[in-house]
């Protein structure tokens, strides 16, 4: 495993006063005031210098502390439909349109349940239920349901899905059915999004969002970072999210699977994807922000607490969908170590 | 369908790597200099391969868990 050793040393941090002027901004708009940063000011907050870096996280730490609180929330996520997908997102290892090793699999319902409960055995209080496809069919949805019942009896965590672009109908179905939160990723910026996916439009993804927000079901809607966009579109990125208001964003780093179009993009550099994450808050001061998949290899085990004191305050706990996370106790530990209480419960409702 | 006893994290004493599924060319000795990145791959990630026959695998990732699945040669599990 590669692991940007220079993300760790950005351990200390000290403030340096007065230096970047776009940090005093920031900590007057958006601590104070509450106000996330503009495209344009995330792109200064992109371009900081390293020595920047610990004030960034600093204020974004500050931001998180006074508009989200200290609570981390933690997220189990499973895949029911491993594969065999029709999109062509190239970062994807689960597109039947390249040559992964990934087959196509699904995961039965019992199997389902018993992750959950394991879940829930974290401290967790969301399960995300993700398919791999473009969107659901009959014979999904009413697997879906069939899950959220039996998790349901048995389980007492929250139930998130992420099913791909969704119709009305389907919208307003999960929504019935008690889905808390539903997620569906921008990825990237608009501007840079056609480099990245053909077979569908940004266009098609904002309306499922909106759609889903209009429902009554949070939305999570994340970024894919490290995938060759530049600091500007990154900043875009961060701009766009925004402006969706989204009640979580969880932030992936690019893990370069083999088969895919993106296979040879190098790993993200551990500073940069630090910098994106008080950029990230900066943008979005009351949003959950969510490490999810990527930041093992992009920050390693040092980089990943720089960013829980830097504007994180949500994790996805253990494995992945495709690829193993950090054991679930090395998080679970950090977050003791560091006095930041799992959000329980009754807080989420 | 039987268990294996492989241990997956490792492509020693295994025909076939487990991460990219080409021929593991160590033999007894250490692994040879292109599967060391694939050993390390695996720390992160399940086998995709079936280390006896090269088939592709099932594999089933969890919060807390994997299995991935031979249709010869059975379910390996960490």
């Amino acid at each position: 495993m590669t692991i940007q050793a220079d993300a760790s040393e950005a351990t200390s941090h000290a403030t340096i006063p007065g230096t970047f002027p776009i940090l005093e901004t920031g900590r007057q708009q958006v601590l104070e005031d509450g106000i996330g940063l503009t495209q344009e000011q995330l792109e200064e907050v992109l371009r900081l210098p390293d020595e920047a870096l610990p004030a960034a996280l600093q204020l974004a730490h500050e931001v998180r502390l006074k508009h989200c609180g200290e609570d981390v929330e933690v997220e189990g996520i499973i895949s029911i439909k491993t594969g065999g997908c029709p999109e062509d997102c190239h970062f994807c290892s689960q597109s039947g349109l390249f040559d992964s090793p990934v087959r196509g699999v699904w995961l039965d319902i019992p199997e389902l349940v018993k992750a959950a409960k394991e879940t829930a055995a974290t401290g967790a209080t969301e399960f995300c239920i993700v398919a791999a496809v473009r969107g659901p069919d009959i014979k999904l949805m009413n697997q879906i349901k069939f899950a959220i019942d039996r998790i349901n009896e048995e389980v007492d965590i929250n139930i998130a899905c992420s099913l791909g672009m969704l119709t009305q109908r389907q919208v307003d179905q999960l929504a019935e059915w008690g889905v808390h939160r539903y997620n569906h990723n921008l990825e990237t910026a608009r501007s840079y999004f056609p480099e990245v996916v053909t077979t569908h439009s940004y266009e098609e993804r904002l309306e499922t969002c909106n759609m889903v927000k209009a429902a009554g079901m949070e939305l999570c809607c994340g970024a894919l970072i490290g995938m060759g966009e530049t600091l500007e579109q990154r900043a875009e990125l961060a701009a766009q999210l925004a402006a969706l208001e989204p009640h979580e964003v969880p932030l992936n780093f690019l893990n370069p699977r083999p088969g895919t179009p993106l296979e040879n993009q190098g790993i993200m550099d551990g500073k940069d994807a630090l910098r994106a994450i008080a950029a990230f808050r900066l943008a979005m001061p009351r949003t959950v922000l969510r490490y999810a998949g990527g930041r093992e290899l992009t920050l390693g085990d040092l980089g990943t607490r720089n960013g829980l004191l830097g504007g994180i305050n949500a994790v996805i706990v253990g494995n992945y969908l495709t690829t193993l996370g950090r054991p679930a106790t090395a998080d679970l530990n950090l977050l003791v170590e560091l006095n930041m209480p799992i959000k329980e419960l009754q807080k989420t409702l | 369908m039987t268990g294996v006893s492989v241990s997956t994290g490792s492509t020693s004493g295994a025909g076939f790597c487990g991460h990219c599924g080409e021929p593991y060319d160590g033999g007894d000795g250490p692994p040879s200099y292109a599967h060391r990145e694939c050993s390390e791959r695996l720390a992160m990630e399940p086998p995709r391969y079936c280390a006896a026959c090269r088939r592709r695998m099932k594999v089933q990732v969890t919060p807390l868990g994997w299995s991935a699945e031979c249709s010869r040669h059975g379910v390996l599990v960490p």
